[in-house]
C-alpha cells in the first residue's frame, strides 16, 4: 500500500554536488550528496529524480548510480537546454534541489533466471545502468548478459572507461555500435537495431529492457519481435515531459498513463498498442 | 427535509461568517455570473438568467425574483482550492547556495490565504467536479497540502437545478440536476405565482449545525411534490445528450477516426474550454526570480493541453498539430480519466461547449464518432 506522504512532495531537498564528470562533450555526470547530511538514498533501477537548478527550473533526470551505493545519487545529464545546460555550469560544492525518487522500475528481480539485453541508445544507456550494476551483483542468477548500445559517434560514447571494463569480462557481451564514425574507430557503423539479429541470447527466454528515442524503441521492438522474443519478456522507457512527477501536473499523459508514476518503465504489453499511434 | 424562507439566505450568510467562513457565492459581474466574496444576500445575482447556447452566453433579466435562477459561469469553483497562479515555496540565494523557504502551507503565504471557505451556491454538476478534483489532488499517493487544507475546512451550499441551462447534459453524465451528497446543506428553489421558498436538505453534521440557526419548518408533502417535479422538469428539458455506454473504449478504439480532422479544422487551440473547466487539473511550474536575482519563487499556474510548450521534449512537442490536442483533451475527459481516477473527467456543465469561441461541442463530436463507427461496424457485418 502506499503511503500518504507527510512531506509536500512538490518542495526539493538541497544537495551538493560532490563531484563533476565530463563523460563526452555534451553529457556530464554529478555526484551529489545531501546537503543536509546524512545519506541513505534507496531507489529502484529505472526510476528518476526531479532536478531542480535555482532561478532556472526542474526537470526529470534519471538515477544512473549504483543502486547499491547510497551514499550518494550519481546522474548523468546531455545539455540540450535552459536547464540541462544552466547544471553543466554546477561544480563542486554547487546546489541543486532534489524530489525523488519516482516512478516503476526495471524488472531486474523477475529477469532471474532468464538471460538479460540491455539495448539503449544515446543518453538512454543512463537510466539502464543501475539495473546492469544491479544484475552484475547478482551475476549467477541470469543466464546470458548482453549489452547493446548505439550511440552518434565514437566521441559520444558514454562511460567508457566503464564499458571496456565491461567488455573484458567473460560473463557479459557488450557491443558498441555508432551512427557515424571518423578513422581510428574499428567497431560497428550503423543503428543499434543492427545489433539485435546476431546478438548472443536465447529468444525464448531473454527479458529486453529498452531506452532511448521513441523511433529507436520501435525499431528495436521489431528486431526483438523477428528473433521471437516475447510482447511480455519486452521493457521500455518512456519519455514524456514532466513538471511535477508525482500524477498531478497531466503533462506526462500518454494515453491512460502518467508517464512519471505509472512508468517510466513499462511493459511493452501494455503500451505497445499506443507506440504506433500519431502523436499520443 | 424543511422548508426555509427566502429570508433565511441572509441568515445563513450571517451564520456561516459568524463562523469564520469566507462566504463564496455567485455575484454578476461585467455581464457574467462567477464567484466571489460576497457580505450579504443582496449580492447575490438575485432575478437574473444566463442564457447559453454553443459559443454563447448573456446575462438577462428574469421574470421571477429567484436567487438561483442561473447555471454555470465562465469561473469555476476550483479556482478557491486550485488556484490559477499559486506560490509553492520560495528560494533564496544564500553564499554557499540556497535555501527553501515558505511553503505553501505557511501562514505567511502571501498567494492564497488560509481562510475556512464557504462556497454557496454550487451546482450539483460541480460538487461532482470537486469530488473529482479531489481525486486528483489528495486522494492519489501524494498530496497536495494546500488543496486538502482548505477542502478539509470549507463548507458547501448546493443548490439543486430546477431549469437546465443551454448547455447542460448532467443528466448523461449523472452527476445532476439533483445533488446525490458531496455537501454540507443542499437547497431547491421553488418560485411561483407566490414568493419563492426553498426547501433544505442536511448532508453532514457541519450542516445539520449550522441548519439549526435557521428559521424552518418541515416540509409539507405537497412542497416535497412541487420539488420532484421540478428537478424532473430540468431533466427532461435539458437540451444535450452524451451516451456514455462504452464511451470509454469507443474513444479509446477510434484515435485514427476522421471526426478528428473535422474538428481540427474549426478548433483555435486558445484552451477556453480548458480554462473553464472545472475538472482540468493541468498545471506548470516556473521560477519567478525577482530583479537581483537573490530570490526564486516556484509559481505553479494553470496550463493547458491545447499549447504546443505542453508536449514539448527535446527536439519538438509531441502533439505539434491541433488535431492530437483536441484528441488528448476529450480522450482524457471521456475516457482516459475512467483509466486514472475510475470515473469520467467530465461531469456534463457545458461550460466548454459555451465559452468556445467556435462553439464545438464535445458531445457532438462523440456522436459523430460513435455514429461513423457504428456504421462502419454495420457494413461490416453486412458484407
Ligand atoms: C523520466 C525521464 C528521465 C530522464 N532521464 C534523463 C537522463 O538520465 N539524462 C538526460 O540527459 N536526460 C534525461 N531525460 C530528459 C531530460 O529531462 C530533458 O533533456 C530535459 O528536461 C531538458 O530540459 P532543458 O530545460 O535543458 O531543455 P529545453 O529544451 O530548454 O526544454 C524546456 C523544457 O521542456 C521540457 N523538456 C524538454 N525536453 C524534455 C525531455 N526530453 N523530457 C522531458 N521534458 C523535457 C522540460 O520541462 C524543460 O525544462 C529524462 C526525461 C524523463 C521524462
Ligand atoms: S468537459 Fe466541458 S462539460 Fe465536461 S466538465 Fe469540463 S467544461 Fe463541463
Ligand atoms: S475546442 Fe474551442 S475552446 Fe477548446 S481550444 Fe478549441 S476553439 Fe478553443
Ligand atoms: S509529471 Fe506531472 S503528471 Fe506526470
Amino acid at each position: 500500500m502506499e503511503t500518504i506522504r507527510d512531506v509536500d512532495p512538490m518542495i526539493p531537498k538541497p544537495f551538493r554536488v560532490q563531484q563533476v564528470r565530463q563523460e563526452t562533450p555534451d553529457t556530464f555526470t554529478l555526484e551529489l550528496v545531501s546537503a543536509n547530511g546524512g545519506g541513505d538514498f534507496r531507489f529502484a533501477p529505472g526510476q528518476f529524480n526531479m532536478l531542480y537548478v535555482f532561478g532556472v527550473g526542474e526537470i526529470p533526470i534519471s538515477i544512473s548510480g549504483n543502486p547499491d551505493a547510497r551514499r550518494s545519487l550519481v546522474h548523468t545529464t546531455r545539455a540540450v537546454g535552459t536547464v540541462t545546460k544552466a547544471m553543466r555550469k554546477l561544480r563542486r560544492g554547487g546546489m541543486l534541489g532534489v524530489r525523488g525518487p519516482y516512478g516503476t522500475q526495471w524488472p531486474v528481480e523477475e529477469a532471474e533466471g532468464n538471460d538479460v539485453v540491455f539495448v539503449a541508445g544515446g543518453i538512454g544507456l543512463a537510466p539502464l545502468r543501475p539495473a546492469m550494476y544491479r544484475v552484475l551483483s547478482h551475476r549467477e542468477k541470469y543466464g546470458k548478459v548482453v549489452l547493446l548500445y548505439g550511440t552518434r559517434s565514437p566521441s559520444d560514447i558514454l562511460y567508457r572507461k566503464e564499458l571496456e571494463h565491461w567488455r573484458a569480462r567473460f560473463d557479459l557481451e557488450v557491443f558498441v555500435t555508432v551512427d557515424r564514425a571518423q578513422r581510428p574507430w574499428r567497431g560497428n557503423v550503423g543503428v543499434v537495431t543492427n545489433l539485435i539479429p546476431k546478438a548472443p541470447f536465447d529468444p525464448s527466454s531473454v527479458v529486453a529492457m529498452v531506452c532511448g528515442p521513441e523511433v529507436m524503441m520501435r525499431f528495436t521492438v521489431l528486431e526483438l519481435e523477428k528473433r521471437g522474443v516475447q510482447h511480455s519478456n519486452i521493457y521500455l522507457s518512456m519519455e514524456r515531459n514532466m513538471k511535477c512527477g508525482i500524477g498531478q501536473c497531466g503533462h506526462c499523459q500518454f494515453g491512460p498513463e502518467f508517464v512519471c508514476k505509472d512508468g517510466p518503465v513499462f511493459p511493452y504489453t501494455r503500451i505497445g498498442h499506443l507506440l504506433p499511434k500519431w502523436e499520443i | 427535509m424543511e422548508r426555509i424562507e427566502y429570508s433565511a439566505i441572509e441568515t445563513l450568510l450571517q451564520v456561516l461568517k459568524r463562523r469564520d467562513y469566507v462566504t463564496l457565492a455567485p455575484i454578476l459581474r461585467e455581464g457574467a455570473i462567477i464567484y466571489d466574496e460576497v457580505e450579504n444576500a443582496s449580492q447575490l445575482p438575485r432575478a437574473f438568467v444566463d442564457v447559453q447556447a454553443a459559443g454563447s452566453y448573456r446575462v438577462e433579466r428574469r421574470e421571477d425574483n429567484a436567487y438561483f435562477g442561473h447555471h454555470v459561469g465562465p469561473t469555476t469553483w476550483k479556482k478557491f482550492l486550485f488556484p490559477p497562479l499559486f506560490e509553492l515555496f520560495r528560494v533564496i540565494r544564500t553564499a554557499s547556495g540556497f535555501r527553501i523557504e515558505g511553503d505553501a502551507n505557511s501562514e505567511n503565504h502571501d498567494t492564497v490565504p488560509q481562510h475556512k471557505y464557504a462556497f454557496i451556491g454550487v451546482r450539483p454538476c460541480d460538487v461532482q467536479a470537486l469530488a473529482l478534483n479531489d481525486k486528483v489532488f489528495q486522494n492519489g499517493p501524494y498530496v497536495d497540502r494546500a488543496y486538502k487544507v482548505r477542502r478539509e475546512s470549507m463548507f458547501v451550499v448546493a443548490v439543486n437545478c430546477t431549469e437546465a441551462g443551454g448547455t447542460c447534459f448532467c443528466d448523461s453524465m449523472g452527476t445532476g440536476p439533483k445533488a446525490n451528497g458531496g455537501y454540507d446543506l443542499c437547497l431547491t428553489e421553488l418560485t411561483g405565482d407566490d414568493e419563492g421558498f426553498f426547501l433544505l436538505e442536511v448532508g453532514s453534521e457541519r450542516g445539520a449545525d449550522v441548519a439549526k440557526e435557521l428559521p424552518s419548518r418541515p416540509a409539507d408533502p405537497s412542497e416535497r411534490e412541487r420539488a420532484v417535479e421540478a428537478i424532473q422538469r430540468a431533466r427532461t428539458s435539458m437540451g444535450r445528450t452524451l451516451q456514455t455506454d462504452r464511451l470509454r473504449e469507443m474513444l479509446a478504439d477510434n484515435l485514427d477516426h476522421p471526426e478528428w480532422d473535422n474538428v481540427a479544422r474549426r478548433c483555435l487551440t486558445c484552451a477556453n474550454c480548458t480554462m473553464v473547466c472545472p475538472t482540468c487539473f493541468c498545471s506548470t511550474v516556473e521560477d519567478v526570480t525577482d530583479l537581483t536575482g537573490a530570490t526564486a519563487r516556484r509559481v505553479r499556474t494553470w496550463d493547458s493541453c491545447f499549447t504546443l510548450e505542453f508536449s514539448y521534449i527535446h527536439g519538438g512537442s509531441i502533439r505539434s498539430t491541433p488535431k492530437s490536442r483536441y484528441r488528448q483533451w476529450m480522450t482524457h475527459k471521456l475516457s482516459r480519466w475512467v483509466d486514472q481516477f475510475g470515473e469520467y473527467g467530465c461531469v456534463g456543465c457545458g461550460r466548454c461547449i459555451t465559452w468556445c469561441p467556435v462553439g464545438i461541442d464535445l458531445t457532438e463530436v462523440a456522436r459523430a464518432i460513435r455514429e461513423r463507427q457504428h456504421s462502419s461496424i454495420t457494413l461490416q457485418e453486412e458484407v
